[in-house]
């Protein structure tokens, strides 16, 4: 017996067209494994590159920083609409710890989406050795909930990221410009007449130049005396579960706290809305693709229901109903699609691996990583079988509604 | 040939026609009716010749018996059964179990082998394919005389090989009644005896009903009853 047994007769009927239609088939199939390779290949792509500029980003900053109000002028007005003065000035922003920040920082960490919340003392100062001097940032931090945000251990490349009292962390551009190394003293001065001498315990690479000749991290009580800020805390950083999430959530906080919150999406508009032009891209093309995959699917079905409409007719005189004659078409479909995605997904993750092999830094490094996903696989499967379907719906409903009388006539 | 077991001892009506009326673009300028009023009744076991000039609405009055079409007006029972009442859905299912079909070209799926084009009507009807299906459809085909082209493509089979694979496949839900459109007229002579005598045997020995189209005058003095079809009219 040639019949499967445990097929039903649609399946049947639509797998025997399939492979009577070989030629047919073959090449519709191929039509849409390269719709599909582009999707797999561009999407895989996109989403590696993204994550990898994100990743960059976000190495060195927070996803939100809650900050202080900048102080503002509040004009004096003589009767109501009518300044007393047209001259304002604009005035000195004082360095000022954030109001009971222990108190705002347990609020904010009860919020579902954000992850860590760490208090730190963000300000200027100069740093000094011999003759050398360089105007710094000075990040006064709590290692703990700290390294979770920016993980500093990670991106060492000499000594550690120990944080004491009399230690300081700096950036490779730093320490060339300084002439420094591990154990090294540095003089480092503050707006308010405080003068520290600090050991180099470690030197980073965050991975940006800017940052690594600027930025340098020292104990949060460190910090706090530095700056004369005792028990206070200047900046709360904050990390959350979905970085996407962060200008939401930040609004959300700048609500509920009063205080002023400036997301990674904010700080970095125009990387993001590159981001998202990408993303829009990246959806238009698939959306082409797919179009292109279901007219391609459609018009060689309809080519079928015409080729095969005496069958159809002789199917439909055996007693076979419409409903049967629409499923062996859309399955067709359906099968089409899924056989095209199988195929595509593997040639899209093949091109994603030679891409991988043969695009690399000058210095022979990946550019960035690659990860195929297996969602993204399942998702193409059943997407590309719903197109092959969807693209069946109007020559199989054709076929359903031929009558039998005028097909078995031709 | 015992090709199934229905028969019956006291004959009863397999088809009962009455003021059958075709008319086809109904309602618009050209509407043309093509059956003029049908009166027929054909009995359990009686092999029916239909003859007459083309054009005169034999084709149109065996795609109504055969329930592809329905008739403007008039009754139409099979097997007892009044068809005007019946939906899409029933006449399907009726075709499916009651009429065959043989045409003139005998349409077989060039996809399937000689054998399973004659199980499809049964795998149609119980959505999967069982033993029985296939023991019934080696049956009908050694009954044909075409037990060694079972499993041949039914690409690859004579003429007249095709065509006997299309009275086993109308044979294959042991229908009451087998339409058969002129299924002689592309069968070199031999053959075209092969197909009828294939027609007489399973009427006499099984007792179906058979409304035979033919244009073959020797074909239909053979049959035992004959009826001209006139102008859309019985005479």
């Amino acid at each position: 017996m040639n019949l499967t047994p445990w097929l039903p007769f649609e399946w049947v009927v639509a797998f025997r067209f399939l492979k009577e239609g070989r030629i047919q088939t073959a090449f519709i199939i191929t039509g849409i494994s390269i719709g599909v390779a582009v999707i797999v290949f561009m999407s895989a792509l996109l989403t590696g590159m993204q994550a990898n500029f994100v990743n960059r980003v976000l190495t060195g900053q927070a996803h939100i920083q809650l900050l202080v109000h900048k102080e503002v002028v509040r004009p004096l007005y003589s009767e109501p609409g009518v300044f007393e003065s047209h001259t304002l000035q604009m005035p000195l922003q004082r360095f000022k710890s954030i109001d009971q920040w222990q108190s705002v920082a347990v609020e904010v960490a009860r919020i579902p989406e954000v992850n860590v919340v760490s208090p730190a003392i963000s300000g200027s100062a100069l740093l000094t050795r011999g003759e050398a001097s360089r105007s710094v940032s000075v990040i006064g931090m709590i290692p703990e909930p700290y390294f979770k945000i920016i993980p500093l251990p990670e991106k060492m490349v000499h000594g550690q990221a120990l944080v004491t009292s009399e230690s300081i962390l700096i950036g490779t551009e730093l320490a060339t410009d300084m002439g420094v190394g591990i154990g090294d003293k540095l003089r480092i001065s503050t707006g308010n007449g405080s003068v520290n001498t600090l050991n180099v315990t470690g030197i980073f690479d965050l991975g940006n130049k800017g940052a690594n000749s600027r930025n340098v991290f020292v104990a949060f009580r460190t910090a706090q005396s530095m700056f004369g800020l005792i028990g206070g805390a200047s900046v709360l950083d904050l990390t959350l579960h979905d970085v996407y999430a962060a200008e939401t959530v930040a609004r959300q906080i700048e609500r509920q706290t009063g205080l002023q919150a400036d997301s990674w999406i904010k700080t970095n508009e125009q990387f993001f809305t590159a981001v998202k032009a990408q993303t829009t891209a990246n959806t238009a093309i698939r959306l082409f693709v797919a179009l292109s995959v279901g007219f391609g699917i459609a018009s060689v079905l309809v080519v079928s229901v015409v080729q095969r409409s005496r069958e159809i007719g002789i199917l439909r005189a055996m007693g076979i109903t419409r409903g049967q004659v629409l499923r062996v078409f859309l399955l067709q479909g359906g099968l089409l699609g899924f056989a095209g995605a199988l195929v595509g997904a593997s040639m899209g993750g093949a091109a994603l691996v030679l891409w991988q092999k043969f695009q690399r830094n000058a210095d022979g490094t990946v550019m960035f990583a690659l990860t195929f996903d297996t969602q993204l696989l399942v998702q193409t499967l059943v997407l590309a079988s719903l197109t092959g379907l969807l693209a069946a719906f109007a020559p199989a409903l054709r076929a359903a509604r031929l009558d039998p009388v005028v097909a078995i006539r031709g | 040939m015992e090709v199934y077991s229905t028969k019956t001892n006291s004959p009863s009506s397999v088809l009962e026609l009455k003021g059958i009326r075709k008319s086809f673009n109904v309602g618009e300028a050209n509407e043309t009716e093509i059956l003029h009023g049908i009166d027929l009744t054909l009995m359990e076991g009686e092999f029916c010749a239909v003859v007459g000039p083309s054009g005169s609405g034999k084709s149109t009055l065996l795609n109504t018996v055969g329930l592809l079409d329905r008739p403007s007006s008039g009754s139409m029972k099979i097997c007892g059964e009044e068809t005007s009442l019946l939906s899409d859905q029933g006449l399907t299912h009726l075709r499916g179990h009651k009429i065959g079909f043989v045409f003139q070209y005998h349409y077989l799926l060039s996809a399937f082998s000689a054998i399973e084009n004659v199980m499809m009507p049964m795998f149609a009807d119980a959505g999967f394919v069982n033993t029985a299906m296939h023991e019934r459809a080696a049956f009908l085909l050694e009954s044909v005389g075409l037990t060694p082209w079972l499993d041949a493509p039914a690409t690859h089979l004579s003429g007249g090989q095709q065509q006997r694979v299309a009275v086993a496949r109308a044979l294959a839900m042991r229908p009451a009644l087998i339409l058969a459109d002129e299924p002689t007229g592309n069968l070199d002579t031999k053959s075209a005896d092969g197909v009828f005598g294939l027609l007489q045997s399973v009427c006499k020995e099984q007792g179906t009903t058979v409304l035979f189209v033919t244009h073959n005058p020797l074909l239909s003095a053979r049959c035992e009853k004959t009826i001209e079809v006139v102008d859309g009219q019985i005479r």
